[in-house]
């Protein structure tokens, strides 16, 4: 049995501790916006906050974060996921959109700890999202975007 | 008969040995002359140092090696100004306490507390025994270590022992972490003396 708070709410999870977090979030609590891509963290689809760090849960345990605080898209409410949500919005980054959860995740929290990155930057938080439609270029831009926005 | 080969068990020496590909101390007992004992024992440890286990994540540049074939790390990552990956992907975006194994086909994503690259001054990758050597027992490319902290680095450390359980998908290092803290012991022992090249 593990216990977590997901977006606000405190959960006790019945499954097993090896069964994957990405598991849990879309099949026992229904909050699909994360996405299964991979299933090797190789593609960063399944990226969710897990005590203010990005992280995959698609190779994540669930007994393994026991206690966490868990934020998945649905509740990405800080000022910079709203700058991201607002700059992809803008700049119609999402193409087929299946990566688009795990690459607003990794941006937001890379705004967190960088709030200029550079291009450099960008590229080196975001090489494990990958995007099937190659929205890259739009990606790094709306990023510049919305760290200019929060530069107010 | 059956008393027979009793006996002769209990009376053959006990036997140096090969413990998964990395011979024990024991085996080096036959050379006489000190200093070729302490090159011999360093060039068995050789075997663990140069293994992919531990090479992978003593890389000469920025980026880890994986698997037994040492390819490039994928996904594309940096070793960051903390050896810990660039901020937003850090070696625990992905990498956990444990190995875990992949619920969806065959292989695991490695893992253990901590989880990071060796210092770049740390560096194996590309260089000869001798250049290792010199490197390993050099306080100031070997984390301000002396031979003490360097043996109980190579028999004790937590990430040097996941080496032997590497998880499914990785060959383990050469014999155990218990020979390869006995051969470090008696290569400092002997003098820690290191191969001319």
């Amino acid at each position: 049995m593990t216990t977590l708070t997901v977006n606000g709410q405190d959960v006790t999870i019945e499954s097993e501790d090896d069964i994957p977090l990405l598991w849990v979030i879309r099949d026992e609590l229904n909050l699909t916006g994360t996405k299964f891509g991979c299933g090797i963290a190789q593609c960063g689809a399944c990226t969710v906050m897990v005590d203010g760090m990005p992280r995959r849960s698609c190779v994540t345990p669930v007994g393994s974060v026991d206690g966490s605080d868990i934020q998945t898209i649905e509740a990405m409410d800080s000022p910079e996921a709203k700058a991201v949500q607002a700059a992809w919005e803008k700049l119609d980054v999402p193409q087929c959109g299946w990566c688009q959860s795990g690459q607003v995740v990794s941006a937001a929290a890379l705004l967190q700890m960088t709030r200029q990155p550079t291009d450099e930057d960008i590229d080196n938080a975001m090489a494990g999202n990958v995007c099937r439609c190659a929205t890259y270029v739009r990606i790094r831009k709306a990023i510049h975007d919305a760290a200019a926005a929060l530069e107010g | 008969m059956r008393f027979l080969i009793a006996l002769m068990l209990m009376v053959t020496p006990a036997v140096a040995e090969t413990v998964n590909g990395l011979k024990t101390v024991d085996e080096f007992d036959g050379i006489a002359e000190e200093e070729a004992r302490s090159v011999a024992l360093f060039e068995e440890m050789l075997k663990v140092i140069e293994h992919p286990r531990c090479l992978n994540c003593h890389p000469a540049g920025d980026t880890p090696l994986q698997g037994d074939e040492m390819q490039p790390h994928m996904p594309p990552v940096i070793r960051g100004e903390a050896d810990f990956g660039a901020p937003g992907m850090y070696c625990t975006t992905c990498h956990g306490s444990e190995n875990v194994a992949f619920v969806t086909g065959e292989g695991s994503i490695p893992g253990h507390s901590p989880w990071q690259l060796a210092p770049v001054e740390m560096a194996w990758v590309g260089k000869s025994p001798a250049e290792i050597c010199a490197q390993i027992k050099d306080p100031e490319r070997n984390g301000g270590k002396d031979l003490a902290a360097l043996h109980e680095h190579m028999a004790e450390d937590g990430l040097v022992g996941w080496g032997w359980e590497p998880g499914e998908g990785r060959t383990p290092a050469p014999g155990t972490q218990e020979i390869l803290g006995e051969l470090t012991q008696s290569w400092i022992d002997t003098g820690a003396m290191c191969p001319d090249a």
